[in-house]
């Protein structure tokens, strides 16, 4: 943040610096809450932790509200197209921390149920290792995410998100072209793009 | 005290018994089973603990269908096995007892056997165009996703790395 | 499931369809609830699970029998110590092995802890569901403490993987026992806070008094137990009619309620909290020295410092892991009275070192597949709080 005083009541500084300093000191978490890391979330949340010190206090559960999902515990197979529709839902600017390694990368569950990792059809900003994560290193993951935050710039739409987009309108089109479940189609995109050696379907 | 009463009443019904650890298990063919539940409905076992089902795919009658009892009263419990064939199906008891309806449905979605009279036999756990049945033998753990035990080794791959 | 609230729509216009789930804002877990109202009163609720299912069971069958401990946490993660006596004490079942005194103790003043800290959580959402916050941020500084005495115990807050097959995993340290004393104290006292706040306020009563009342024969036909089977009034409680871990031996009583509806289930909760923290004292009572692991070499990993420094230490660990302990082929089915009811742990053998197949019987799926029953013609804010009553924790519904 360069800033520039002019006799000592008019202080410059460039937009961008000033814009993410008000979002990364209001973050509203929208708090998807699935298994046990919720549990710790509720930890994080009560008076011992706190996370309203940073400005999350606001904990809403609507993803129109909130800029900030926290995607808590393992996100199964059966559960993926609900949480590619919720973070549609959300305005932006919005960021994703994936608290705990079964949102990460599927944690101990490598299994035909499990969706090994979150980052294979939504984007992520943060991942925050442990099973469960203490409080601390969750609170940690949320500094790291107003890091980076920080650095961005206004000018331009992250491109991950527009990839997002495009990725779900393919996916709505495959679902009505052969009359697929939204788990059954994601599950197609996601064996097509491994065989494509591609990690994540957007 | 249970299996003297069944054999008392059913002769013949009981296929195969034994008590292991103190558990005691009784294996009855298709064709009794439901007069054999009838018998233990009225002689107090009123509380249905648990329906499940054990695959052993060498075998002709590939599935176990396990249900589990107890006697609220004497707190007696017991086993009982019925031996089905890949196709066959099994009379439902969601209509003697209430908490069998979603416990039977999970052994049709796990497993794939059909309950005759089930009220509404669809899929409880996977998703409703779920490629199989989780749960047995032939079905493999990661369901056919390459990538879900790529750089994997022991115990799943038996230590092979899958997909380095 | 989308195709039946559609279908629904298209065929009378005068109901209206609420999707409550699977992302929804009570805290419990992913599920979801398809319910159709005439203006506010429900028609008719289907149930929907199988969000969290993450093959637990399918998982088992590729772990040896100690690897599955830390998948037992996970089950019901609220009290995650239970599920892990629960399902070491059924294949100690199997093995046909006992372990030693010092072991059982300590097991049930965990498994006590967790309970209380498992009904800590079920009534402090439950209220927050109705509009209670309050209580929610009072006894979650319990359970704060909770995780504590867990930490110096096990290691973790959360996920213990405090058993080990045979006994322990390590000994409870020497200042274990001063600590959880004053845990014992501060709980009740806030206990009694809890009561003030709730159960003699009008909106609590007015809220909860009637709502989700089961009969005796319906809840035994649906398949419940545990809290909510208490409450409709059976005296169900395997502490007490099936006694494990020496449980014979503790002085308790167990709440029996009368109509089953959501207040006699808070009731039943709150006084069970008392009666749990009533057995800690009687173990630290009586807490004696010894062996915290069973002395079978076919069994106990030997001691780590044997591991370092002896050769056959070092072999018989590498056997022991590599090879599994030595299974008898058979099967077993195990009961514990886990905070929800009863946990049931079906094992199959066949001599390997994986089981064939292990079941988990989950306390919740029974309960939750009466959910109907329970809401029709009730509102909809009955419906939240009977589903806060029920204590319906994905992790074990799903497995």
């Amino acid at each position: 943040m360069s800033e520039l005083s002019i006799n000592d009541a008019v202080v410059t500084t460039r937009l961008d610096a000033v814009v993410n300093w008000g979002r990364k000191n209001s973050l509203w978490p929208m708090p998807f809450g699935v298994a046990c890391c919720a549990i710790e979330f509720m930890s994080m949340m009560s008076s011992k932790y706190d996370l309203s010190r940073f400005g999350a206090e606001a904990m809403r559960f609507s993803p129109r509200q909130s800029d900030m999902m926290l995607v808590l515990g393992t996100i199964t197979n059966k559960m993926a197209p609900v949480l590619r529709t919720i973070y549609a839902q959300m305005a932006e600017p919005k960021w994703v921390i994936s608290m705990g390694v079964c949102a990460s990368s599927g944690g101990m569950y490598r299994t035909y149920a499990t969706l090994q990792g979150i980052d294979r059809i939504i984007p992520v900003d943060v991942y925050v290792p442990g099973c469960p994560p203490r409080p601390e290193s969750m609170i940690y993951g949320v500094m790291k995410l107003q890091e980076k935050i920080e650095k961005e710039s206004l000018s331009m739409r992250k491109d991950h998100i527009a990839r997002f987009y495009e990725s779900l309108e393919r996916q709505e089109a495959i679902q009505t072209a052969k009359g697929l479940t939204g788990q059954q189609t994601i599950r197609e995109m996601l064996m097509d793009a491994a065989d494509r050696g591609v990690g994540s379907i957007f | 005290m249970i299996i003297e009463h069944i054999d008392a009443q059913l002769p013949g019904a009981i296929a195969d018994r034994h008590a292991f650890r103190g558990d005691q298990t009784i294996v009855v063919a298709k064709a009794g089973f439901m007069a054999v539940v009838e018998l233990l409905h009225r002689e107090g076992f009123q509380f249905l603990v648990d329906i499940t089902a054990v695959d052993w795919p060498e075998r002709e009658q590939r599935f176990d269908v396990v249900y589990h009892w107890l006697n609220l009263a004497s707190q007696e419990r017991l086993r009982l096995k019925v031996p089905v064939a890949d196709g066959e199906s099994v009379p439902t008891l969601a209509l003697l007892f209430k908490t069998a309806n979603w416990f039977e449905r999970e052994v049709f979605d796990l497993f794939g056997i059909c309950f005759d009279g089930h009220p509404d036999l669809r899929r409880l756990i996977t998703w409703d165009d779920f490629p199989g049945h989780a749960l047995r033998k032939d079905f493999p753990l990661d369901g056919g996703d390459a990538f879900c035990m790529e750089g994997c080794t022991a115990p799943y791959n038996n230590g092979e790395r899958a997909r380095a | 499931m989308d195709s039946i609230a559609l279908s629904r729509q298209l065929l009378d216009d005068d109901k209206m369809i609420v999707n409550m789930g699977p992302s929804h804002p009570t805290t419990h877990g992913t599920l979801r609830i398809v319910l159709e109202l005439q203006g506010e009163t429900i028609t008719k609720a289907t149930p929907e699970m199988g969000y969290l299912h993450r093959g637990v069971e399918k998982l088992g069958e590729s772990l040896s029998y100690q690897q599955f401990i830390p998948l037992t946490d996970r089950l019901n993660y609220c009290s995650a110590i239970m599920n892990n006596v629960g399902y070491a004490t059924a294949v100690e079942k199997l093995l046909g092995i006992q372990i030693p005194k010092r072991a059982e103790q300590i097991r049930v003043l965990m498994s006590e802890l967790s309970r209380v800290a498992d009904h800590i959580v079920c009534v402090g959402v439950n209220a927050v569901d109705i509009g209670a916050f309050t209580a929610f941020l009072y006894l979650f500084k319990q359970r704060e403490t909770a995780y504590d005495l867990f930490e110096m115990a096990a290691g973790q807050r959360l996920h213990t993987s405090f058993t080990r097959i045979g006994g322990l995993f390590r000994d409870i340290p020497e200042d274990f026992a001063v600590h959880t004393e004053r845990f014992v104290v501060e709980c009740e006292a806030a206990i009694d806070e809890l009561e003030r706040l709730l159960t003699h306020n009008p909106i609590w009563y007015d809220r909860t008094k009637g709502v989700g009342a089961i009969s005796p024969e319906d809840a035994v036909n649906w398949g419940y137990t545990g809290p909510c089977l208490r409450a409709a009034g059976v005296p169900q409680d395997l502490r007490k009619s099936q006694p494990y871990l020496g449980y014979e031996t503790y002085d308790f009583d167990i709440p029996i309620g009368t109509t089953g509806d959501v207040f006699d289930r808070y009731l039943v909760r709150v006084e069970e909290m008392r009666q749990s923290l009533r057995i800690i004292r009687q173990v630290l009572a009586r807490l004696e020295p010894g062996p915290i692991m069973v002395d079978d070499p076919k069994v106990a990993l030997p001691s780590k410092e044997h591991v370092y420094t002896r050769m056959e230490s070092l072999i018989h660990h590498f056997k022991l892991i590599m090879h599994g302990m030595d299974m008898p082929v058979g099967e077993v089915y195990s009961a514990t009275e886990a905070a929800n009811g009863e946990l049931g742990f079906y094992l199959v053998s066949d001599g390997g070192k994986n089981p064939y197949r292990i079941r988990v019987r989950p306390p919740c799926l029974p309960i939750f597949s009466s959910f109907e029953d329970q809401v029709k013609g009730g509102l909809i804010a009955d419906a939240v709080a009977v589903l806060g009553a029920m204590n319906i924790i994905a992790g074990e519904l799903d497995r």
